[in-house]
């Protein structure tokens, strides 16, 4: 009896933990998404009132619509800034991949002394925080900044460069920041590789770039694709990026929505874009779930 | 012509001397073993020849050919490894297709000749699993398809059965056997364990620090040892030290008189040239001693001591016999008797006697 209310207890924790703070969140900014505009404290209506009994929550109901969806999907403002972040986010997680594989190849190759301080070396910037890492990158960028000193300096160029306040910026900031999130599980997939899988490859008849593409690549496939979830997901809802270094021109969806939210106090248009945005990120994490299970299958 | 030859090859790492000088024919159809403790350089010798491992001076022949410039890609030598090193993401036939793919082969080709190898190696039924879902031995048997299924000119086998256990490595080992001698491949296995080596190879090389200590037919290794290091390796063995006496030769062979510390006189073949006073050792094989309580009438070599200890291993008896010098020999008796019957029993006075032809006579 004791170990059955046990099981219970453990199957209830989790559960309740994710009704309290995420279910509960999420029908609250679900509710807010299908209501209307108001000038009121909150600023939208109707709010529910259990006063009222059944014949008021059925009118709370009726007055519940889509005007706010239609409303984005109809504004070329809204549309624009969906495929502007999955345009970043898509080519900066793609980036970051190109970064950050070489990166991790190299240190599971490293001497085994020397990986856990590489690995040291990718968490580090961890310990300073976000916000003041994206802001260093505008002293770097800016007209004056570090980079084209440095330029200019060289003699490569001889004006400045316009990157601060352009896209070019936003994908410098993403695939600054989330560069780890990349780099660390594919290194493992890549650290747990037996050499002598590749030696079998070439003493098979394999080059060494036809070992790599049949062996190695295949067997990093895990880390890849963990790694590119793990870009893009925060990537597609990037708000401070953005912000401090696109500038005015560049859109994403976390810009639309913060000014929604704060500039218009547009509290039912800021939800349904939050709502949009998390069912573009459910279908990848999704896929990453049953890619993660049928990996675990595998048993490897 | 040999199919193999190393000509006085070298590997260093750093300043220390893995494989130190090995001068070594190998021929076609051959099954050879390289045996020898751990670290004493046969793995290294052997990648050497599959060409993960560049010799740091001599030349490595394969029919003739020097091979030193011949990525391990191009060489017509494949290798199963120690660990295997199946490929994990593809399934038992996709491993074994895998060299094939790689070679101008046509696809009806390859296919043919992988069920041909999931035939030889029993696997088809597993052909669509994965390596994880096998077990040991089916692991094994998918290595030693997929690196014969090119049909190389020699297959280099890391100790192949170093993962499995006793009565599967036996088995095994005959299939070994079966398997090069249907398919006419030069082997060469690596191998620590002795056993092994005997039951498989046509010829044995055994290495120690780098070096080849002898090369020869199992029995021949086991009978004729060049060197104390090399009787010691190989089987149980009784070794007593002397001096050499008085050298005689007949029917060819030359045989010698050793005084041994207790100033017992022995009789041996020599093993090694030796001349007389200089210091030596005998060897003798436990098999190869007679155990009698009475005093045999007439024996060329003859010590008396009492039981110490009798080791009972089924078929197989060995009594440790403590001479008056304190040392120890042993002498082993297949066992016909039931164990009951036995006359010899711990604290007996015993007679020990082995015939001239069974003891060989070695230098330091
Ligand atoms: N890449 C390397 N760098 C440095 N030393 C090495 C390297 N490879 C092997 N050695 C050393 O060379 C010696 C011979 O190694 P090798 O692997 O050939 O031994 P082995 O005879 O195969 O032993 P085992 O039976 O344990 O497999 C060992 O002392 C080993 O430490
Ligand atoms: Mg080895």
């Amino acid at each position: 009896m004791a170990a059955g209310l046990r099981r219970y207890l453990l199957i209830v924790v989790p559960y309740a933990w994710l009704l309290v703070f995420f279910l509960a969140p999420f029908f609250i900014v679900l509710k807010i998404s299908l209501s209307d505009l108001a000038v009121a404290m909150p600023p939208y209506t109707p709010t529910f009132d259990p006063s009222a009994g059944w014949e008021g929550f059925k009118a709370f109901i009726s007055q519940l619509d889509f005007e706010s969806y239609i409303f984005l999907a109809t504004d070329s403002l809204y549309v624009n800034a969906f495929f502007s972040s999955l345009q970043i986010a898509v080519l900066s997680t793609f980036l970051a991949l190109l970064v950050a594989f070489p990166m991790a190849y190299g240190m599971a190759r490293a001497p085994d002394w020397l990986r856990p301080l590489l690995v040291m070396g990718v968490i580090l910037p961890f310990w300073t925080s976000f916000l003041i890492r994206v802001y260093a990158w505008v002293g770097i960028l800016r007209s004056e900044g570090l980079l084209n000193q440095f330029l200019i300096w060289t003699g490569i160029i001889s004006e400045p460069l316009q990157i601060m306040n352009t896209p070019v910026a936003v994908y410098i900031g993403i695939v600054y920041s989330y560069l780890p999130f990349m780099v660390l599980p594919i290194y493992a997939t890549l650290e747990k590789m037996d050499e002598s899988l590749l030696e079998a490859a070439i003493d098979l008849g394999c080059s060494r770039v036809k070992a790599f593409w049949l062996v190695t690549l295949p067997l990093a496939m895990p880390g890849i694709i963990a790694g590119c979830f793990l870009v893009f997901i925060p990537a597609m809802g990037e708000f401070v990026i953005p912000e401090l270094l696109g500038g005015s021109r560049t859109l994403m969806m976390g810009k639309t929505l913060w000014n929604e939210f704060f500039s218009n106090r547009d509290w039912p248009v800021a939800s349904a874009v939050a709502i949009v945005l998390l069912l573009t990120l459910v279908v990848p994490i999704v896929i990453f779930q049953r890619q993660a299970e049928r990996q675990q299958e595998a048993g490897r | 012509m040999p199919i193999v030859e190393f000509d006085a090859v070298r590997k260093n790492f750093g300043d220390f001397a893995a494989v130190d000088g090995v001068s070594l024919k190998i021929y076609p159809r051959e099954f050879f073993a390289l045996l020898g403790p751990s670290g004493c350089g046969k793995t290294t010798l052997l990648r050497m020849l599959a060409g993960f491992e560049t010799p740091t001076s001599g030349r490595i022949l394969l029919d003739g050919q020097d091979i030193s410039t011949v990525p391990p890609n191009r060489r017509p030598v494949n290798m199963m490894f120690q660990s295997y090193a199946l490929f994990p993401h593809l399934n038992v036939r996709d491993n074994i297709a895998f060299g094939l793919k790689r070679s101008n082969r046509s696809k009806s080709e390859v296919e043919d000749r992988t069920a041909e190898m999931l035939n030889l190696v029993q696997m088809n039924d597993f052909a669509s699993r994965k390596p994880h879902q096998l077990s040991g031995g089916q692991r094994q048997r998918v290595a030693l398809a997929r690196s014969l299924a090119k049909n190389p000119k020699l297959l280099l086998l890391d100790e192949p059965l170093g993962a499995l256990d006793a009565k599967l490595r036996e088995q095994t080992q005959f299939e070994l056997v079966n398997i090069q001698e249907k398919l006419g491949t030069t082997f060469i296995i690596v191998t620590h364990d002795q056993e092994e080596a005997m039951t498989v190879a046509t010829r044995i090389g055994l290495m120690n620090r780098g070096s080849l200590m002898q090369v020869a037919t199992p029995s021949e290794i086991y009978e004729n040892p060049n060197s104390r290091f090399v009787a010691d390796f190989i089987g149980d063995v009784n070794m007593i030290e002397g001096t050499a006496g008085k050298v005689t030769k007949r029917d060819g062979e030359a045989y010698a008189e050793v005084k041994t510390m207790s100033a017992a006189t022995l009789k041996a073949r020599c093993g090694v040239p030796v001349s007389s006073g200089e210091k030596c050792w005998l060897a003798i094989r436990p098999e190869k001693i007679a155990v009698s309580r009475t005093r045999p009438r007439s024996a060329a070599n003859l010590v008396s001591g009492c039981v110490d200890d009798i080791a009972y291993v089924g078929n197989l008896s060995t009594y440790h016999v403590k001479l008056a010098d304190g040392s120890l020999i042993k002498a082993q008796t297949a066992n016909r008797e039931r164990i009951a019957r036995r006359e010899i029993t711990w604290e007996d006075e015993v007679w020990l006697s082995w015939s001239p032809d069974a003891a060989i006579m070695l230098s330091d």
